[in-house]
């Protein structure tokens, strides 16, 4: 089992993780170039900053034309018509519990009991699920991958899967979208798009971004040739189900037919044809939602995450489950490996890596997971006290969010420091994974921001060509590209004897096989 | 351009499918699996079938005890109503009310076994609607299900028991005291019920072909049949109850206006008084009895919800699995089989799977291509839209037979304009097409009394010119011909050194065409006279007015199979890459990537078509199923997916394959994700 005690200490402070070069991190000031031979790789990558000053903030909240009118009082009867068109029947309750008018007096104790009686209910619904007594906003935050999703300008990211394109949500609710190939930069806003809590391109497709908002999932179609800054918003469709917002994580199949979209307050998880607006509801009660989506890049296997102490892994062909309790809280996060045969996550409340492996997949089993019976620790990221010759260092916690590069060689966790304790801090620690033939994870060390800044989501490159690329977002509003430089394992790799890591690397090899929960 | 819809359609329909399946099952015995041949599909549907109506039938008891329990309910004493209820399940009337039920699950099955379809009928006009409802097999689908509602609501009558349960009551009326001689009376509830009961079957019949619930639409995932069905019996029980509502209030209307009728054949053929006591339920007063309107909407539910299941049940087991839809899920799920698809035969060593099912999907996707072509220079002549370049897409089909097919109609025209043997014919029909056209489909307009004999003598010499007119290609080579001419005429006029070469022309055609012109414009005149006549008729125009997005379905209705048809072939050409020991796939390579481009092309062209709506309507969460209504889009998405999946897969190798050059810019954009 690898643990941070392992790990080399941060880097100074003052330093900036720069990139990995020969095994090892390298960190130093800004100005500092990279070795020569890779310099042409990131030339052309926008590094950013969006601080959070210059966001405009909205200019108006209301988006009704409520406000521009004057208040004209009209006959009861009319307002219970209009509410009952706004908002449904308990509009209707309310405009008549609040009526001015004297003789329904009747009408009005009845409309009064109603609506307290449905306080009553929702509020017996929310003590088993305390997560539904959240407002939207709250929600979306709690459940969202960025560490501070409600502070920070940046509010989500997303890599296009084919080409260096990227996508990234504002606090102002607007994306912009970043190109390497060419200077405009596309700002959609629509009207709409509220909370941004999630962003996803469609795979094998040239640009279709879709977004996870408050009330809806919208589904841009960019014409990735044009050069207008301001798309209009007839370019976003609206996928909207009632029951089903906010929207906090959505998840493309890898071949690009299906969308799968969730929310905290569904327990249904809604699959989309997104071209023709159709869709399935994957209705499993228990757990009170779900939380957070991820798709294996084989496109067999999908991992739900729900707001109770349960998650669950769906087999893509027949959508049937597999359903996995935790001990603690729910499951905060999860990768894949590149084949789908492993899902790494963590849990709430524990500062472990869980690791569950899953048979080998192929046509015949039909509507199988095959998820092996127990999950394994496989890292321990608890409270590590590091001596440096600037002071003691504590890093350690649990894990926010957690991304395995696309080869399948570099892990990159979010680990957010104790809250009680005011110098821990959060850190995004790396490790080298190796996939087969046996699992291996080893460390590889912390990245460093400039100073103040923390990091807030991280995500990688899907096709970074000598070795991976991790995009990490400050809560700076600084965006920047820390590149791995190696050789894939599935090639002879060299290795220089000095590192400290490989005298470690015989002891971390083997994966402790602690049984922890399991389903039978 | 050939629809599906119109008159035809059930029998199209059956056929249409009956097709599909042979071509699934040679798909799949191309692949070696020849235990699922020809002959055993029906075979499998049989017993799908089979199991679908045991189930619906075993569903039925069901129902029936919780449609008892709940149309005898009495919230004031529910000890009293629960044990009632125990007790009324076994009695011997219920259980032959579920035999006769079962019977009429049993032939309303039936009738969705023989009237289902995978690709929708759409009517492009109300008269096509209108014909197809009054169709005679559409007419004993309605009689039969007005007949089965009857004895749904005479068993539903008979198991509510109280006042609706007998046809012929005692009459209670004070003048039949004499004791001796006990008059019948009739009893109107009785009567409204089994009204009802037919109104509602036939209702239900028409909304049967209305929908279009007889088509299978294919799920976009897969699941269990219990998973789906538990999925839909929420929505097809609250459906049933909201539909069973408006049923009730325009039976109630339909009773007020006509409810006499029945009512006096009924009492005179049977010999039943009338009682004169009771309010009669024709009247406002009669008709606003809540536990009539209570036990005829409970009715109409039971009714709904048991067909609805049979139907439903009969679409799940039927969807389950079909040949080229398993083609698609085994070029992405399994290995092992699409081994085999690349595989060479033993002696001989030819990739004769490969080879037959890329030749069957190619052929399915080149087939849309040309439909579409053909749809799409309908609308761009029929006076919405006049293209500029109408002849664009042909030329990118088949590029190199295109190209040549013009060269030679070009030539023919110039031949023609320096012997001047042919001008005056030739002049005119450059200015005829743009009447004609503006006026009449142009599909048709050659074949039309009202085009000149001239331009029918040009359309043959261009067939006897050009050899390589397939049916297909005729018709837009055709009308490319006086544009060209046109050209060519101009170029004469300008670029020719005797300049009273074209005036002498000119002249000529001048006194030469006055007679068929005036004839022709004769003719022109009362065209119009009669179309303008009768567009002033509304009612005609309601008939006879085709709806453009009606006309898009239709030409799109079988696209879930070329959906499949994409998927699999990509998938399949996907694998290759990594999976395709003896290249088997690399020679027909360049055939996919141009069917691909040249249909992704169609397919734009067709999407910007200023009446094609570009997206698609928004559908609330509805137990009918739309998504025949949206195929195209599905099509395009999966098509561009497909071009993707090929382009990714292989990258910068595609540059070796030989394409044409215009198909190599566009591989080269999908290959840097510009499109």
């Amino acid at each position: 089992m690898c643990s941070l005690a392992l790990f080399p200490p941060p880097p100074a402070p003052g330093d900036l993780t720069l990139y990995e070069f020969n095994n090892a991190l390298v960190s130093g000031h800004v100005y500092e170039t990279l070795p020569l031979a890779f310099q042409d790789q990131l030339a052309d990558l926008p590094v950013l900053t969006i601080p959070k000053e210059t966001l405009k903030a909205h200019s108006r909240l209301e988006h009704s034309t409520k406000p521009a009118f004057i208040h004209h009082q009209e006959t009861l009867w009319k307002r219970c018509l209009n509410a009952w068109r706004d908002v449904g029947m308990c509009g209707v309750l309310n405009e008549i519990a609040n009526a001015e008018e004297a003789d329904l007096q009747w009408m009005k104790t009845g409309s009064r009991w109603t609506l307290a009686l449905c306080h009553w209910v929702s509020s017996l619904h929310g003590s088993l699920f305390p997560h539904l007594s959240l407002c939207s906003e709250d929600m979306i935050a709690e459940f969202s991958q960025a560490v501070d999703w409600a502070g920070c300008s940046i509010r989500a990211f997303a890599w296009h899967p084919h080409s260096s394109k990227f996508a990234v949500a504002l606090l102002d609710d607007s994306i912009r979208v970043y190109n390497t190939n060419s200077a405009t930069v596309p700002i959609l806003k629509h009207r709409l798009q509220r909370n941004v809590a999630s962003m996803a391109w469609k795979p094998l497709c040239a640009s279709i971004l879709a977004v996870a908002c408050q009330s809806c999932v919208l589904v841009w179609h960019l014409d990735p040739t044009s050069l207008s800054t301001r798309p209009s918003s007839g370019c976003a469709q609206v996928l909207a189900f009632t029951g089903h917002s906010p929207v906090t994580s959505l998840a493309w199949a890898p071949s690009g037919e299906m969308l799968l979209s969730a929310s905290p307050v569904d327990t249904a998880m809604l699959v989309w044809d997104v071209s023709t607006e159709n869709c399935v509801p994957l209705q499993w009660f228990g757990g009170g939602g779900v939380t957070y989506l991820a798709w294996s890049p084989d496109g067999s296997k999908v991992l739900a995450t729900t707001p109770s102490a349960v998650f669950r892994v769906w087999e893509a062909q027949m959508w049937t489950c597999e359903r996995w309790p935790t001990i603690k809280g729910h499951c905060q996060t999860g990768c894949w490996s590149p084949d789908g045969s492993r899902l790494l996550f963590t849990v709430l409340g524990e500062s472990v890596i869980y690791s569950l492996s899953f048979s080998e997949y192929s046509g015949e089993m039909q509507g199988q997971v095959g998820g092996s019976k127990t999950a394994s620790i496989v890292a321990d990221l608890s409270e590590t006290t590091f001596e440096t010759p600037y002071g003691e260092e504590r890093i350690g916690g649990e894990v926010h969010s957690m991304v395995w590069d696309p080869r399948g060689e570099r892990l990159a966790a979010l680990i957010r420091g104790n809250p009680e304790t005011p110098e821990s801090r959060t850190i995004v620690a790396v490790f080298r994974t190796r996939n087969s033939p046996v699992f291996e994870l080893l460390p590889c060390g912390f990245l460093q921001g400039e100073p103040g800044a923390q990091p807030q989501l991280i995500a990688f490159h899907p096709c970074f060509k000598k070795g991976a690329l991790l995009t990490v977002c400050w809560s700076t509003g600084r965006i920047s590209h820390i590149p791995f430089f190696f050789v894939s394992a599935q090639f002879p790799c060299f290795r220089p004897s000095h590192s400290p890591v490989v005298a470690l690397s015989s002891s971390s090899a083997s994966v402790r096989e602690q049984p922890l929960f399991s389903e039978l | 351009m050939s629809s599906p819809g119109g008159g035809g359609s059930g029998g199209l329909n059956a056929g249409g499918f009956e097709w599909r399946r042979q071509r699934g099952s040679c798909c799949r015995d191309y692949e070696g699996r020849r235990r699922w041949g020809a002959a055993s599909a029906a075979q499998v549907l049989g017993w799908r079938v089979a199991a679908s109506i045991a189930w619906s039938i075993l569903l039925l008891p069901l129902c029936t005890a919780v449609f008892i329990s709940i149309s005898s309910i009495d919230l004031f004493h529910p000890v009293q109503w629960i044990s009632n209820s125990f007790n009324d399940w076994y009695t011997s009337y219920v259980i032959f009310c579920i035999l006769l039920m079962s019977l009429v699950i049993l032939i309303i099955s039936i009738f969705n076994v023989e009237f289902y379809a995978v690709v929708p009928s759409i009517p492009c006009s109300r008269l096509a609607l209108l014909g197809k409802i009054i169709h005679p097999r559409q007419v004993i689908h309605s009689v039969v299900h007005a007949i089965m509602g009857m004895l749904m609501a005479w068993c539903a009558a008979v198991m509510t028991k109280g006042k609706f349960q007998f046809l012929a009551l005692p009459c209670t009326a004070s003048e039949s005291l004499d004791g001796a001689v006990q008059h019948m009376c009739l009893n109107e509830y009785h009567v409204f019920l089994l009204l009802s009961g037919a109104f509602m079957g036939y209702n239900y019949s028409l909304l049967y072909l209305v929908n279009n619930m007889n088509y299978l639409p294919f799920p976009i995932i897969q699941q269990y049949k219990y998973l789906r069905f538990r999925r839909s019996l929420p929505l097809l029980v609250k459906r049933s109850c909201v539909e069973s509502l408006y049923l009730v209030r325009n039976i109630c209307v339909a009773y007020y206006f006509f409810g006499y009728i029945p009512r006096a054949w009924i009492s005179t053929t049977m010999d039943l008084h009338t009682d004169s006591k009771l309010h009669p339920l024709d009247t406002l007063t009669g008709l606003l009895d809540l536990s009539l309107l209570y036990h005829t909407w409970l009715c109409g539910i039971f009714l709904l919800i048991t067909w609805h299941i049979a139907w439903l049940l009969f679409k799940i087991y039927a969807t389950e699995f079909l040949a080229l839809q398993d083609l698609m899920l085994l070029s992405q799920y399994s290995p092992v089989r699409r081994q085999e698809v690349f595989s060479l035969s033993q002696p001989g060593g030819h990739p004769h799977n490969w080879t037959a099912i890329s030749k069957e999907c190619l052929n399915l996707l080149s087939d849309l291509t040309q439909k579409l072509i053909m749809q799409q220079e309908a609308a761009a002549t029929n006076g919405r839209v006049k293209q500029p370049s109408t002849g664009e897409v042909g030329r990118s089909l088949r590029s190199s037979e295109a190209a040549v097919t013009e060269e030679m109609a070009f030539q023919t025209q110039r031949s023609n304009v320096v012997s001047r043997a042919h001008v005056p014919s030739l002049v005119k029909s450059s200015l005829l097409p743009l009447k004609a056209s503006s006026t009449s489909d142009l599909g048709s307009s050659f074949g039309s009394p009202f085009s000149s004999p001239a331009l029918n003598r040009k359309a043959g010499i261009l067939d006897l010119n050009s050899p390589w007119h397939g049916s297909v290609q005729s018709p837009h080579v055709m009308r490319r011909g006086p544009k060209l001419w046109t050209s060519s005429s101009d170029l004469q006029m300008t670029g020719s050194p005797q300049a009273s070469f074209p005036v002498i022309s000119v002249a000529r055609v001048g006194n030469e065409a006055i007679q068929p012109s005036f004839i022709y414009t004769w003719l022109q005149n009362k065209q119009e006279q009669v179309r303008s006549f009768l567009s002033k008729r509304v009612l005609i125009m309601y008939f006879f007015s085709k709806h453009p997005e009606a006309l898009i379905q239709a030409v799109f209705s079988d696209a879930q199979m070329h959906i499949w048809a994409l998927e699999g072939l990509s998938r399949l050409v996907a694998a290759s890459f990594t999976e395709d020991r003896f290249g088997v796939v690399q020679t027909t390579l360049p055939a996919i990537l141009n069917t691909l481009l040249t249909l992704q092309e169609v397919v734009d062209k067709h999407f910007k078509l200023p009446h094609a709506s570009s997206k698609p309507p928004r559908i609330s969460g509805s137990l009918m199923d739309t998504s025949y209504k949206t195929l195209r889009f599905a099509l395009r998405a999966s098509l561009k997916t497909a071009i993707y999946r090929v382009t990714t897969t292989f990258g910068e190798h595609l540059n070796e394959v030989q394409v044409s050059a215009e198909h190599k810019k566009r591989l080269q954009q999908f290959l840097e994700f510009k499109e």
